[in-house]
């Protein structure tokens, strides 16, 4: 066996190791050919060659070979009833059985010599093939109507509908300074807070511009952020004297800041 | 002249026969009677009796055209003297070409429809993959169904165009299996000789 295909290793649901290995297993019946995916060894066979960067005709004239006479010997067991049929006869029952089979072929040879007889006396008819023309569409006919009911209809539906707000869709930013007023006002009063526990209540879009105004503040010094875990609730505690000595000086640019709202960002 | 010659006929059961006519020059399918009883608007034994008329009227070596019975229908066909110079203007690609193999293949989806192409298989002995696709290509038979349980293999049955290829007014005017074949006794005596000789 060429040792491209003696050396392939398999990985299958049901085995796993070397090519001749799966063989010599299915024809000790120690493994059912019906357990194996003949496809995946092809392309484990497939994936080899390309891997070689060579074409091995010898191993892919073996590999074929193989392949072909185990897909057949799984085919003889997935579907052995025909076989075991005939084997399972007398041999008078099997010739009955074939004497059967040969009646049934001859009698359709039979009929198919009548038909082509029949189709050499029917050749001299031509005919139009083509498609069925198409039916006419089927006509609706309306009871007798009132006019004026007409009109009233009309009428009512022409009329302008109620204006209908969507003011309430719109979304609204609140302006980032707001929250990073708020959450100085809180730090004063406490040394720490949960950001969860402070914005609770609030819309999604007023929870995301309060965490921007958090970020505002980390980043100018103002606070520390802390966070047990992911998801876990944001701790936000005044940040050390030394850094907050430097926040003393206005680092935040007041109008800057009021402009800035989380549409800008 | 005593007598004012009538071109035209105005018997009633002739107008219809003119109608029918009309129609089956329209139609590209045979008409079934139901069909022309309904287009016409007239009732069955009539139409049955203008038919009949047309019959008469369109029959070979009277007519350039023949009335049919076919397919289930009634439709008109050139008639047989014509063929030769149709032959020179127009085709039959349905039944050009068609194999032995495809025409035993036809035959049994005529007796047996619907069935599959494994049963064709079983029957001829060899694969019947490609003669039933050409018979699919060609319009003779098409699919009807699959076979019951999972992955059930499709079945084929004959189109009315099988049938008025081959002039059929309907697939009980193939001749019956009993009356064609050899006889199941006759074929085992004989392949019990066969055996016997061989192992002499």
């Amino acid at each position: 066996m060429a040792s491209a295909v003696r050396d392939l290793e398999l990985d299958l649901d049901a085995f796993e190791g070397p090519f001749d290995l799966l063989l010599t297993l299915l024809l000790k019946d120690a493994l059912q050919p019906a357990e194996i995916d003949m496809a995946e060894i092809v392309v484990a066979f497939v994936e080899r060659l390309a891997e070689r960067d060579e074409l091995d005709l010898d191993a892919c004239g073996e590999f074929l070979v193989l392949i072909a006479a185990l897909l057949e010997l799984k085919a003889r067991r997935l579907f052995p009833e025909e076989e075991a049929e005939l084997s399972e006869l007398e041999p008078e029952e099997a010739a009955e059985e074939l004497a059967r089979r040969l009646a049934e072929y001859r009698r359709m040879k039979l009929a198919s010599v009548w038909l082509r007889e029949r189709l050499a006396q029917e050749g001299g008819h031509y005919f139009r093939l083509g498609p069925a023309p198409l039916a006419p569409a089927p006509e609706r006919r309306l009871a007798q109507q009132e006019p004026l009911r007409l009109v009233e209809a009309m009428r009512a539906l022409a009329v302008e509908p109620p204006h209908v707000s969507l003011s309430h869709m719109a979304l609204r930013f609140p302006p980032v300074a707001q929250f990073v007023e708020r959450f100085r006002a809180v730090l004063r009063r406490r040394r720490r807070f949960d950001f969860d526990a402070e914005v609770q209540g609030l819309s999604r879009v007023e929870q995301a511009v309060a965490f921007l105004a958090l970020l505002e503040l980390r980043k100018e010094g103002e606070i520390d952020l802390s966070q047990a875990a992911p998801f876990a609730p944001i701790r936000i505690s005044r940040a050390e004297p030394a850094e907050t000595a430097c926040s003393d000086t206005p680092d935040i640019d007041d109008g800057r800041m009021l402009q800035w709202t989380a549409r800008s960002a | 002249m005593d007598r004012p010659l009538r071109l035209i006929s105005s018997n009633p059961v002739d107008t219809l026969a003119r109608t029918i006519e009309a129609l089956l020059v329209v139609a590209s399918q045979p008409l079934g009677l139901e069909e022309l009883v309904e287009a016409t608007a007239d009732d069955v034994e009539r139409v049955e009796t203008a038919l009949g008329l047309l019959r008469e009227r369109y029959c070979e070596g009277r007519s350039g055209i023949v009335l049919q019975h076919v397919a289930g229908g009634y439709a008109f066909a050139a008639a047989r003297e014509a063929a030769e110079a149709c032959a020179r203007l127009f085709e039959r690609p349905v039944e050009r070409g068609l194999s032995q193999a495809a025409l035993e293949t036809v035959a049994i989806v005529a007796y047996l429809g619907p069935v599959s192409r494994p049963e064709i298989a079983r029957i001829r002995g060899v694969a019947a993959d490609s003669a039933v696709a050409s018979l699919v290509e060609r319009g003779l038979i098409a699919e009807a169904g699959r076979e019951s349980g999972p992955g059930g293999a499709v079945r084929y049955r004959v189109t009315s165009l099988f049938e008025r290829i081959f002039g059929l007014e309907s697939l009980a005017a193939l001749p019956r299996l009993d009356d064609i074949g050899e006889d199941q006794a006759a074929i085992r005596d004989r392949l019990l000789e066969v055996a016997e000789a061989r192992a002499s």
